[in-house]
């Protein structure tokens, strides 16, 4: 029972990473209706972006580790560094080609994606980097005497919190309901005075800056960060997307902690070999017996 | 206010608009006639710009040149569509509809008093404010639709057959607001209609569209007594 616990809280912090990753695919899919292949690698350079800036903090990648605010610092860092690649990557790659089919946009996104990744390996170097310890992970022990480490802990809480303030965006602020109102029909908001490209650009910005969070998150629990790290992850949140319903916004969430929890129970109790097939499983039986996802509904064919 | 001048419109290789002339004076209601494929919906689409017109047309409002300009930018000056089959954000509440019609708008101060001049022409709005607009029978999205153009307030507000699919009562109701809005807000329209009857009797001037060019022009009384126009638009054998 403690065990069926630790696993369910492990699998619940790394679900809330790979949500916040998923997110983005979703509101990206959302507004433009394709999938950004380059989502992952931002993920990838969220965690570089903390790692390079906890040695900017100088703090020591072996051991060292720092304060709330700092690493709460290091978190907005990243955020800003991704929301601005991110809007980059709208700008040059994918604005241009607004009026091409979609297929033209998947394989940019395809070469965008391999651009960061080799790009990255050319900066970052292709060895492992180990992630600053931006905070000392405490055991914490609960009544039932399950161990939980505070790390995984502040992980989840910290990717709660973000999804919030996402759902307020987007339930509450004038921008976040335009956001809504261009998914369901561009022409008529663009009828209405909303300018089409600003939503999108905003779009990038959130949906880039949550990629970020989770880089931080991720290197926070398992602080071995490469630049070809974005790969599996971001094809997890992909995955995780498609499970909730490509497009809906509480779909990803959840459908990030469903495929987190289901991971990191087969790892535990089955074996650490089909970790990664998993969400590969998943995706085919989603698309044999739901396409819509969880919580998607069918998207009427726009005549 | 408005003149459009020699506008011509291509869908890839089909010519929807052949070069056509419109003018619609300041406070008026002009009204624009035509059967189904005419050119209608093309002609409002390229105003408000979410069409490509063609090299030699020319779109002024109120003396500027807006072909071709991006959409938002001619609703901020004043220029607001309800486009053909009301396109509702199905996944909005109606208040929220309303706030997207208002996207632009600077005065925060006199939204309270537009919603109140809206919920006070269309009462049943108010009783739907937090419904999903999908949710909406046709006859009170049409009237969302106007009411969420209105909430930009438009001095040109552009509407694309506000009868369609409305029931016979309804879009009585529907063209006397039309005439309210158009009197006590001085809101200049110009109106696209295939129920010709209707559009007719309140407008004070018409276009006759038929396949991309415009065949006929006068004052609404003219054309509603013109025996082609009785013929080809009124049902009369
Ligand atoms: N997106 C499009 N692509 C290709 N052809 C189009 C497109 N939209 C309209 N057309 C064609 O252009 C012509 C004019 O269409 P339009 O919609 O302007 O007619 P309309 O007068 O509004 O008709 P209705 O009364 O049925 O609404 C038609 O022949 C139509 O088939
Ligand atoms: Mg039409």
């Amino acid at each position: 029972m403690t065990e069926f616990i630790q696993q369910l809280f492990n699998g619940l912090s790394l679900g809330s990473i790979y949500a916040l990753i998923a997110l983005g695919y979703t509101m990206i899919y959302g507004i433009l209706r394709f999938i950004n292949f380059a989502h992952g690698d931002v993920f990838m350079i969220g965690a570089f972006s903390g790692y390079y800036l906890g040695i900017v903090f100088a703090f020591s990648t072996s051991g060292g580790f720092t304060s709330l605010a700092l690493a709460f610092l290091i978190l907005i860092g990243a955020m800003a560094i991704c929301s601005v690649l991110g809007l980059v990557i709208e700008k040059l790659a994918y604005k241009p080609l607004r009026k091409s089919p979609k297929l033209t946009i998947l394989i940019t996104a395809i070469g965008v994606s391999l651009f960061l990744e080799y790009t990255g390996q050319l900066v970052f170097g292709a060895d492992p980097k180990s992630f600053p310890t931006l905070l000392e992970n405490k055991p914490i022990v609960n009544l039932s005497g399950a161990v939980i480490g505070s790390n995984p802990l502040v992980v989840l809480i910290t990717a709660a919190i973000l999804m919030l303030v996402l759902r307020m965006i987007v339930m509450k602020t004038k921008i976040g309901t335009a956001m809504r109102a261009v998914s369901f029909n561009p022409t008529a908001a663009s009828l209405m005075g909303i300018n089409i490209n600003a939503v999108i650009s905003f779009t990038f910005i959130i949906g880039s800056s949550l990629a970020g969070a989770a880089g931080i998150l991720y290197g926070l629990n398992y602080p071995s960060i490469d630049p070809l790290m974005g790969i599996l992850p971001g094809i997890k949140a992909f995955v995780a997307a498609v499970l909730g319903g490509i497009g809906n916004i509480p779909g990803a969430a959840l459908g990030g902690m469903i495929i987190g929890i289901i991971e990191t129970f087969v790892t535990g109790y089955i074996s650490p070999t089909f970790r990664d097939a998993i969400a590969f499983g998943i995706l085919i039986l989603i698309l044999l017996f739901k396409p819509t996802g969880l919580l998607g509904k069918k998207e009427v064919e726009k005549v | 206010m408005l003149r459009v001048e020699n506008l011509t419109v291509n869908y890839g290789a089909i010519n929807a608009l052949k070069g056509i002339t419109i003018n619609v004076p300041e406070k008026s209601i002009i009204t624009l006639i035509g059967a189904n494929g005419a050119g209608k919906t093309t002609t409002l689409r390229a105003i408000s710009s979410v069409v490509k017109s063609a090299g030699g047309s020319r779109i002024y409002y109120e003396d500027k040149d807006i072909t071709n300009l991006p959409p938002h930018k001619i609703v901020e000056m004043g220029l607001c569509q309800v486009p053909e089959g009301r396109l509702i954000f199905a996944n909005l509440t109606v208040k929220e509809n309303l706030d997207m019609g208002a996207y632009l708008r600077k005065d925060k101060q006199n939204l309270k008093n537009d919603l109140d001049f809206i919920f006070n022409i269309f009462p049943r709005l108010k009783e739907r404010i937090k419904q999903p607009g999908g949710t909406l029978s046709g006859g009170e999205q049409q009237m969302l639709a106007i009411s969420r153009a209105l909430m930009s307030k438009p001095k040109l507000l552009l509407l694309d057959e506000p009868s369609l699919g409305i029931a016979p009562i309804l879009v009585r109701t529907i063209f006397e607001k039309i005439v309210e809005i158009n009197k006590s807000l001085g809101t200049t329209i110009l109106l696209v209609e295939q129920n010709a009857h209707f559009a007719l009797s309140v407008a004070n001037f018409g276009y006759v569209l038929e396949t991309g060019n415009i065949i006929l022009e006068g004052p609404a009384k003219e054309l509603e007594a013109n025996p082609e126009v009785r013929k080809a638009y009124l049902g009369e054998a």
